[in-house]
């Protein structure tokens, strides 16, 4: 499957909090244009990635985004408060999205979770478990090292490799900064298997990063 | 009197409690238990740091902006929502 690089960059700080959205959502009823597309603008490019982990083409993506506006327009009435806005805007778009997979014949691979995947190769610990390959000391020097930019496309092409739901949940979670519940919520995942494919992902990140130190070490 | 000491947990089964530490998800006793193990460990220690730090990194990454034809399309799909509604 081929997945394109998400289209992000590098923040020096976290996002602001939601309840602007609360605000432009009660402007863009009173009919502020402006305000809709200050909306769109802030949540596309997590909602398309979410449906790349659904869908195949870009283009089909792209319509499920525009579709869950849509849907999200008409049903505005509905949105009662309970969840954060971002939270039903991707519950909505992951329901369009499976619709739009099972039109595509591909549904997002249950297999992710079933087998075990070590977070650190199994070659690393003696026969009692402890470290006989310790990691290295490299997390006060990394940027100098490697350099920022680098560090963001190693990032990005691990993510790019990683399993679907894997990729969905680290970026939801760690990218996007969603809560772990709404997380669950938005991928209809138990808490336990939102764990483990954070967990899996989380592990493959860190150990691109070390892969990384390493080449450059060399 | 000795204090009864955490049953050792080794560094193989650490790496793979460390995201759920991370989470605030382990159940107190073994969260003590690896704490302990952080501890006294600092091969361990460097990897729960390397795990924060790639955390931190990943963080970094936010959304590039949305280029103006997108935003016209997305005013164009407010506009005949306005019309219809």
């Amino acid at each position: 499957m081929s997945f394109h690089a998400p289209r992000l960059r590098w923040s020096r700080g976290r996002r602001e909090a939601t309840d602007a959205d609360v605000h432009l959502l009660m402007r863009l009823r009173e009919g502020d244009e402006d305000a809709f597309v200050t909306l769109v603008s802030k949540h596309h490019d997590p909602m398309l990635r979410l449906a790349r982990t659904f869908v195949h083409s870009h283009a089909v993506a792209e319509e499920v985004v525009q579709d869950t506006w849509v849907g999200v327009l008409r049903g505005i009435d509905r949105f009662e408060g309970r969840s954060s806005l971002r939270t039903w805007l991707l519950a909505i778009l992951v329901n369009r999205a499976r619709t739009a997979g099972t039109r595509e014949a591909r549904s997002i691979a249950a297999s992710d979770s079933d087998s075990f995947v070590a977070a650190v190769d199994a070659s690393r610990f003696d026969s009692s478990g402890a470290w006989s390959s310790p990691p290295e000391q490299w997390v006060e020097d990394l940027e100098d090292r490697i350099g920022a930019r680098a560090l963001r496309e190693q990032i990005l092409a691990a993510l790019v490799d990683m399993p679907e739901r894997q990729r969905a949940v680290v970026m939801l979670r760690d990218v996007d900064g969603l809560r772990s519940e709404e997380v669950c919520q938005v991928l209809d995942l138990s808490a336990a298997n939102e764990r483990v494919l954070l967990h899996r992902g989380r592990s493959r990140l860190r150990q691109a990063l070390e892969d990384t130190v390493e080449a450059v070490g060399a | 009197m000795r204090l009864l000491q955490p049953a050792e947990i080794p560094c193989q089964e650490v790496v793979e409690l460390i995201s759920d530490y991370l989470e605030g998800a382990l159940p107190a006793r073994e969260r003590r238990r690896l704490e302990h193990h952080l501890a006294g460990c600092p091969h361990c220690s460097a990897y729960l740091a390397q795990m924060r730090e790639t955390l931190r990194l990943t963080g970094r990454l936010v959304p590039e902006d949305l280029s103006p034809e997108m935003q016209r399309e997305f005013a164009d799909v407010y506009r005949r929502w306005r019309a219809e509604s």
